[in-house]
């Protein structure tokens, strides 16, 4: 039984609400989510996906509710849960200054993960041939790109990811759906805002309605 | 938890090395503010050497916190504060590398020019210890204590005065004893006590102020 609830819901939200300022963005909002499985957060403009996305990351307080990680209960399970989860917003979260690898590199010391694959993964993003060049050089894009190499660096069994498709062409866009079928089929979860439909072929989407 | 310090405080360094501005405008006000002392004041050697210490104390407290404004506003600007946030890392640790970055591309350049602008300032040989012992636990006090002010007012767009009000009441222990162990080093006085008191601020800063400002990068990023 015990082992149930260690594999069943990865992420689970009980009656969330989140403020800005005196302003109630949503409440009563809850949600569990699973491996494999995949969780798309609706909204209009302002209905709070981005400020859901941030308090799930414990970016932002939760006013109300409560959010476990594992069957522990947020932030007591807060160690364990920053190992596994690996976050991408609307900043990027990249150096200008540094190169891609540079970049990717901190990163991985940072969450003390294997860099050995960090070719391959820079060469899966498409950005091979700009590896070792200054990202402030890079474009919108191509900045995107490197965000997604490094939730690949990442391991993390839970992706983030906020508008994971600002700025990025017809091909990076494949390369968003390509990277979270194979990352659910793998056994991992992702929780993602955006507008736009995407093909996610042979994984379970759950879907949110953020806001009233 | 070594592994992350030390590439945070590689990656700020190399960081440094190619925004040179940043860290080169403290300086160079540290520098334009003392030699300016002797200019105005004019050239009799008895008014400098006593206004010597308090001159490069100040001047050197004043240039520090100019610096501190930068401190967290380039992680914050582009996200990677949030990436620092949700790191598995303890928080402390990484805001200590961060700082000690901070402290080396700031405090130990002021430190290393010290002594020539104390020469400028007619100062006598004999505190030239005191003055870089003081300076050097000093700056390092003053940039652990100035980063929670930093921490604090980095959300807000126009921080640098709230800043200024914010950490100068904390800097001004340090600058008491700081300037007067040179006073009393360039008069032949032991400076022990002063040295021990700037030593005991140090080592209170370096535990408490960790934990002040990974608490405040947590509220400043809401």
């Amino acid at each position: 039984m015990q082992k149930s609830v260690l594999t069943d819901v990865l992420l689970h939200a009980q009656d969330l609400a989140v403020f800005r300022g005196e302003h109630c963005l949503f409440s009563g909002l809850g949600f569990g989510i699973s491996a494999g499985e995949v969780l798309q957060l609706h909204g209009d403009n302002g209905s709070g996906k981005t400020s859901l996305i941030r308090a799930l990351c414990t970016l932002l307080p939760i006013e109300q509710g409560r959010l476990s990680w594992r069957g522990v209960d947020l932030p007591a399970a807060q160690d364990q849960y920053f190992s596994e989860m690996s976050y991408a917003g609307h900043t990027e979260g990249i150096k200008g200054d540094l190169s891609v690898r540079e970049n990717l590199q901190f990163f991985a010391a940072l969450h003390a993960v294997e860099t050995s694959n960090i070719n391959a993964v820079i060469e899966r993003v498409g950005l091979g041939s700009r590896a070792d060049l200054a990202c402030r050089s890079l474009s919108a894009g191509q900045r995107r790109r490197v965000t997604l190499a490094r939730l690949q660096l990442s391991g993390a069994i839970l992706w983030i990811l906020d508008e994971p498709l600002t700025s990025l062409d017809v091909q990076g866009r494949a390369l968003v759906e390509d990277m979270i079928v194979h990352h659910a089929a793998d056994g991992g979860a992702v929780i993602f805002s955006t507008h736009q439909p995407l093909a996610l072929e042979g994984c379970t989407v759950k879907s949110v309605a953020v806001g009233s | 938890m070594v592994a992350s310090f030390t590439a945070l405080l590689k990656r700020d360094l190399l960081l440094a090395a190619r925004r040179r501005g940043d860290w080169l405008n403290p300086l160079a006000f540290f520098v334009i503010v003392v030699t300016l002392f002797p200019l105005g004041v004019g050239p009799d050697s008895d008014l400098l050497r006593e206004i010597a210490p308090g001159v490069i104390w100040v001047a050197a407290l004043l240039a520090t916190l100019l610096a501190l404004d930068g401190l967290f506003r380039a992680d914050f600007d582009d996200g990677s504060l949030e990436q620092l946030l949700l790191s598995p890392q303890p928080l402390s640790v990484l805001v200590l590398a961060k700082v000690l970055a901070h402290w080396l591309v700031t405090g130990l350049p002021l430190l290393c020019l010290s002594p020539l602008l104390a020469v400028i300032m007619q100062m006598p040989t004999r505190a030239f210890p005191a003055l870089l012992a003081s300076l050097m636990l000093g700056t390092l006090t003053l940039s652990l204590v100035g980063a929670i002010g930093a921490a604090l007012t980095v959300g807000l767009r126009r921080g640098g005065v709230l800043l200024a009000l914010l950490v100068l009441p904390l800097f001004i222990p340090v600058l008491i004893f700081g300037s007067s162990s040179v006073v009393a080093a360039s008069t032949g006085f032991p400076i022990e006590a002063q040295l021990s008191l700037l030593g005991a601020l140090f080592m209170l800063a370096l535990v408490l102020a960790p934990v002040a400002i990974s608490a405040a990068l947590r509220i400043s990023s809401e």
